[in-house]
């Protein structure tokens, strides 16, 4: 059964491991400013929001990128990017509405989470629970899914 | 069932997949006319500095692609259309029967009524073939002038600049993209270029293109002259209606379509470039001639013909994105703004930041950015979705980079995050 990442922010504390995680596991360095997961700061409130791409089913990604450098691993469900095929062109940054797919200027391709191919590092690091990694129809998941496609129409 | 699909461009291959997918048992022909293996007009750029090979700009990367998916590929030019009898005639002569065509043409550069555009040393930039003529010539120490600086003619312009060749740009216009961004941002798109090398004049045409011994000068409105080895023209482009001409199909700037990507001809369909769908934002009808919209067109007129229900078109977002030389612009829907509605700025000129946000109420309706790559997206997302921001509004007419959070506050309203962010 496929699996997803299940973000639950009322149990986030922001200590950004996260962050720190993602970055080292998928650049190398500790630079939150790599991560492709994202913890939101709401400071008027005092909480916090991990965020990052919920592998949606419309691929809207994957759809607009001109060179099929987007696509679906057949293992994770991931929709992943292959770099040696990324152009860069950028079209793939505009066209996910959910803004989770990000240019990087240093590598000129662009990055998105991959679930780590399988073994999120950002699930085990984050020491509250509020990222878990975990049976994708588990309970309210699909349905965080289905809203947020249902909230954007089709072309 | 016989589908046809005439154009082999990002919006023709897809339709074509689609078919093939909805319906495993039907015939899908995709005929094309250009002498490649289908390929993205957008990767050219990225071939130009050799970035990539020429199989680097191909839409898929295995020579079987099509004929694992039993689709038909043929390399033919479309010569006639004919309705009555549901048939097409190709480049030669031979006859091909269609019981649902697609018309996925594209568009093509228009050339301007200037003397010399028929030099040899002007060129567009639109194909492939193009792309290989310019790559012979702009190389390091070439003079290059680049007609034209809209959206196009920016993407050309980053690749020609690091080519290595010495680089003019002439743009009729006030502003370098005027159809994608306002004053400010094209205002500092230019600045941005000539600080990095490329000298720009705005508002000013060019005249004619004279021989001139090897190389072509280039006479502008101003009387000034630039002798070159090449002029690059991006000057604009135009649907491919040509093949419906005369046919009795609806056309006004692109081929007219329905809601279901259908012609006034219930068994034809565009999508597109050459098609005129509906503009999310002001909802009539427009060609964005943009890959996205391509690949969303090419994808429902498939599901259309395959007869799926409720596959209905209710939009494409107009958005482009931008590098030029390092900085990096986007522009989305209603970026001018709407009447009676208010805006957000920010602005920074010393370290090209920009960011305008337009709302119609407490509703995003268009957005133009410098300089930002962090989470672009959501500024589709919040417009595509009429996400109405409430006590968000404020907070982003007070900084409107809190573009996500906003978001988040706004959408993640069931399951895990209910009301948590409200
Ligand atoms: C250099 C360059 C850079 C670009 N960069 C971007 C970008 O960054 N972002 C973006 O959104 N868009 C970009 N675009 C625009 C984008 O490429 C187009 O919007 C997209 O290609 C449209 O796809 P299409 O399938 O409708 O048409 P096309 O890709 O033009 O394909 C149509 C095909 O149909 C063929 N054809 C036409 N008439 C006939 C006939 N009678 N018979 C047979 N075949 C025929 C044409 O030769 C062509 O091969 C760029 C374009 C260029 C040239
Ligand atoms: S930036 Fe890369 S992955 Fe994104 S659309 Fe362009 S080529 Fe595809």
């Amino acid at each position: 059964m496929l699996k997803a990442l299940q973000l639950e922010p009322e149990k986030c504390t922001g200590c950004l491991q996260c962050e720190m995680a993602c970055s080292f596991e998928n650049e190398g360095v500790f630079n939150p400013s790599k991560s492709r997961i994202k913890v939101f700061n709401f400071h008027d409130e005092g909480r916090f929001a991990p965020y990052t791409c919920s592998q949606c089913a419309e691929a809207w990604c994957m759809h607009a990128c001109p060179v099929e450098a987007i696509v679906i691993n057949p293992k994770t469900g991931a929709k992943d990017v292959l770099e040696s095929v990324c152009v860069g062109c950028k079209v793939c940054t505009i066209a996910c509405p959910f803004g989770t797919v990000n240019y990087n200027a240093d590598t000129g391709k662009v990055a998105k989470c991959d679930l780590c191919g399988g073994d999120p590092a950002c699930a085990s690091a984050c020491p509250t629970g509020a990222i878990t990694y975990v049976d994708a129809e588990h309970t309210g998941l699909e349905r965080m899914r289905a809203h947020a496609a249902q909230s954007i129409p089709k072309a | 069932m016989q589908h046809v699909v005439i154009g082999a461009g990002p919006s023709g291959v897809i339709a074509a997949e689609t078919l093939r997918k909805l319906q495993p048992k039907a015939s899908v022909t995709l005929v094309g006319d250009e002498p490649e293996a289908p390929y993205s007009r957008m990767a050219i750029p990225y071939f130009l500095v050799k970035q990539i090979a020429e199989q680097g700009t191909h839409l898929r990367k295995t020579a079987d692609h099509f004929a694992k998916r039993e689709i038909k590929v043929l390399q033919k030019r479309v010569e006639g259309l004919d309705r009555a009898a549901r048939q097409l005639t190709l480049a030669g002569g031979d006859k091909l029967a269609y019981d649902n065509l697609l018309i996925a043409t594209g568009s093509r550069p228009v050339s301007p009524p200037i003397p010399g555009i028929d030099l040899p040393g002007v060129t567009s930039c639109w194909t492939l073939a193009d792309a290989r003529r310019i790559a012979a010539t702009a190389k390091p120490g070439a003079r290059v002038v680049l007609m034209g600086a809209g959206f196009i003619g920016c993407i050309i312009l980053e690749a020609l600049a690091k080519s290595g060749a010495t680089l003019t740009v002439v743009e009729m216009e006030g502003r370098m993209v005027p159809r994608m961004m306002n004053d400010t941002a094209g205002n500092m798109i230019k600045d941005w270029c000539q600080e990095h090398g490329v000298t720009v004049h705005t508002s000013t045409k060019v005249n004619a293109i004279e021989k001139h011994g090897n190389a072509l000068r280039v006479v502008l409105n101003s009387g000034a002259t630039v002798d070159v080895d090449l002029v690059v023209s991006a000057t604009g482009v135009r649907p491919n209606i040509e093949l419906v001409k005369d046919s009795g199909i609806a056309t006004d700037q692109g081929i007219l379509v329905n809601r279901q990507m259908q012609t006034n001809d219930p068994s034809i369909f565009a999508a597109g470039d050459v098609a005129q769908g509906i503009d999310f934002s002001t909802g009539e009808y427009s060609v964005q001639a943009i890959q996205p919209t391509a690949a969303d067109h090419g994808q429902l007129a498939a599901r259309n013909m395959a007869g799926q229900k409720g596959a209905l078109h209710r939009g494409c977002v107009n958005m482009n994105v931008l590098d030029t030389l390092g900085l990096i612009s986007s522009s989305f829907g209603l970026w001018m703004g709407k009447a009676g509605g208010d805006s957000a700025e920010l602005l920074n000129r010393e370290r090209y930041r920009y960011l305008n946000l337009q709302f119609e109420d407490d509703v995003l309706v268009g957005a133009t950015s410098l300089g930002l790559t962090q989470h672009v997206g959501v500024l589709r997302g919040l417009i595509q979705t009429k996400t109405r921001l409430g006590a968000w509004k404020d907070k982003l007419v007070a900084d409107p980079t809190r573009i996500m959070e906003a978001y988040l506050a706004s959408t993640q309203a069931v399951g895990f995050n209910a009301g948590v962010l409200k």
